[in-house]
């Protein structure tokens, strides 16, 4: 026994000299990010450019990326977090119920929104099955891939997106209903996750993959070669950001929040394939991105959209919701 | 195998003495608890806070119970065939002497050592639709088993291996010497030496595949009613905010496997009665 403790001395030393030694490095203050996983390459970037401001001097970071859902119920139980970067409303909202995320974040100028983006059809090289329209989608023999919006609250997106297109184009909520069955009769794979489908994708299984713009521009660059197809109607993809009761408390987490709608951090969530919600931004050369004829929202009244709250009961309950028929059909 | 546990259990009496056993004893079971049986205790405690019937009524959904079906289908299927093959692997691993043994002794361990999920992705690329072998078997329930044969390919192999390692050849030499065919000698002596082994082999790897979440959400494509195992079924439960819906299918799957290890564990000391 004496040998061993003996053998692991220099190594407790050296322990506690790592301690105290971060203990000093952290004079400034140590913020808590949790978000989703696909703003992960816009944060690397974005979180040194707020360091090198004078509101971002000596604040250091803990960030932790995953599913949008498993994030938000890792904070809910627990998991500490000064800000969090969820991919759609309902995420924050679980933190608001649970009284950890204060019930006035969407209070400011952008509504707590930080980065946009739009559903879209990716294809393979040259559209081999000319693919352009919705309808397109519910051709024989076309193989469309999207993520079980069960299992990825990202993919109720697409599912909303496909049936505000249907209102859009003066159907019925009955026959939007219709064209959400015969869609998911065409869908081959239910992958878990966005990421995954992309995945599924990148394999060569499938024709179409129902997914975010961003995705699809991420893609892209990691290598997958496919190209995209912006349909004449879709949704506006509105990703939040909000700060807990905890980050309230630090102004430097204040400040980052301001920061994240700031051109600068604007630009670099551009970079990554996000459409920027500052218009200075959005309306440079740069960030411009192509609008569809119709750009509606989860809360386009008039196409049956009545916010994620009403939404998420009538689609997406465990047992009663729309999509639990249309998937299970 | 029995017998080994045998020694183990007596072992630390005879080292530490009286107290010493009662100490070890005490410390095995809050390890065992701590570990085990409380978070089994919560999972289960949590399944019934919705009421019996609730717990019924996600039990009988018609998805979660098809994707069950599935489940121990697919579990079956996985641990029948594991227990012909592993038996095989050790068999040769352990009788035969060829080059490169001693590294395809280690490549056994590697779907233990590899993250699930880098399984999947590897199957996905090697029997997907750009499969350098013309195999698809992506996105259906062949690819589903394929990829739980993967991941419980060790059970039954690091099962058998020591038991066969042990097993006296001169019984095998002196019944062929009596005359007895090699199926023979294979059927009446070393089989029987092997079973209890293979069945705790087979007993794990069914286990495993039931619980399987990593390797298959890739490859099976999740479709409900047709590719969705309980694993990824009770994914989406979580996702969709019904945590007692996922518990309850989670509690059933635990009472199988938790039946199929116990029945296992009954028919080897049944057979250990037997036999003396």
């Amino acid at each position: 026994m004496r040998r061993i403790s003996l053998t692991f001395l220099p190594l407790l030393v050296l322990a506690a000299g790592v301690v105290v030694g971060a203990r000093a490095s952290t004079a400034g203050t140590t913020l808590n990010l949790v978000a989703y996983s696909t703003p992960k390459d816009a944060y690397a970037k974005i979180i040194p450019a707020f360091q090198g401001t004078a509101a971002g001097k000596n604040v250091s970071f803990n960030q932790s990326y995953g599913a949008s859902g498993d994030q938000a119920r890792a904070v809910g139980a627990g998991l500490s977090a000064d800000i969090v970067a969820l991919s759609l409303e309902p995420d924050v909202s679980t933190l608001v119920k649970k009284g950890i995320v204060p019930s006035n974040w969407k209070q400011n100028k952008y509504r707590g929104i930080v980065t946009d983006s739009v559903v879209v059809f990716v294809v393979r090289d040259g559209n081999p099955k000319n693919i352009h329209t919705w309808a397109d989608l519910t051709k024989k023999g076309v193989q469309v891939i999207t993520p079980n919006p069960f299992t990825s609250g990202g993919a109720r997106w697409n599912v909303m997106a496909a049936y505000g297109a249907e209102r859009a184009q003066g159907k019925t909520d009955k026959q939007a209903i219709a064209y959400l069955k015969s869609l998911f009769k065409n869908v081959s794979v239910l992958p878990k996750s966005a990421r995954e489908a992309t995945q599924v994708f990148a394999s060569g299984k499938g024709d179409v993959l129902l997914t975010y713009e961003n995705e699809a521009i991420y893609a892209n660059k990691k290598g997958v070669h496919t190209e995209y197809v912006l349909p004449k109607q879709t949704i506006l993809i509105e990703n939040p950001v909000a700060l807990t009761k905890s980050g309230l408390k630090h102004p430097e987490a204040k400040g980052f929040l301001k920061f994240l709608w700031s051109s600068k951090a604007q630009k670099l969530f551009g970079d990554t394939g996000y459409r920027p919600v500052l218009k200075s931004v959005a309306n440079s050369p740069k960030y411009h991105y192509k609008q569809p004829k119709t750009l509606f929202t989860i809360n386009s009244k008039a196409l049956g959209l009545r916010g994620w709250k009403s939404v998420q009961y009538r689609f997406f309950d465990h047992s009663s919701g729309i999509m639990v028929k249309v998937i299970g059909q | 195998m029995a017998s080994s546990a045998a020694v183990s259990v007596r072992a630390p009496g005879a080292v530490f003495g009286r107290a010493g056993g009662a100490l070890a004893r005490g410390i095995a079971v809050c390890y065992l608890s701590l570990i085990v049986l409380v978070p089994l205790a919560a999972l289960i405690w949590s399944s019934r806070s919705q009421g019996v019937q609730s717990f019924w009524d996600e039990v009988t959904k018609p998805e979660a119970l098809a994707a069950l079906k599935l489940t121990l289908g697919a579990a079956l299927l996985v641990a029948a065939f594991n227990a012909v093959t592993g038996t095989a692997i050790a068999w040769v691993l352990v009788r035969d002497s060829f080059r490169g043994k001693g590294f395809f002794n280690a490549v056994i361990d590697l779907p233990f050592a590899l993250p699930t999920i880098v399984a999947g992705l590897v199957l996905l690329e090697l029997y997907g639709p750009n499969s350098p072998f013309g195999v698809d078997l992506a996105f259906q329930r062949a690819g589903l088993v394929l990829a739980l044969l993967f991941v419980t390919l060790p059970f039954v192999v690091r099962a058998v291996q020591p038991v066969l390692l042990e097993l006296d050849q001169e019984m095998e030499e002196a019944a062929e010497s009596l005359g007895a065919g090699r199926i023979a000698v294979f059927r009446r002596i070393v089989f029987p030496n092997l079973l209890p082994a293979i069945l705790s082999g087979v007993a794990l790897a069914f286990a495993r595949a039931v619980g399987e979440f990593g390797s298959v959400v890739l490859i099976s494509g999740n479709i409900p009613f047709k590719t969705e195992v309980s694993s990824v079924y009770i994914a989406g439960q979580v996702e969709s905010d019904n945590p007692a819906g996922a518990a309850a299918v989670s509690v059933v799957l635990l009472l199988i496997s938790l039946g199929v290890l116990l029945l296992i564990g009954a028919f080897r000391h049944w057979r250990t009665q037997h036999d003396r």
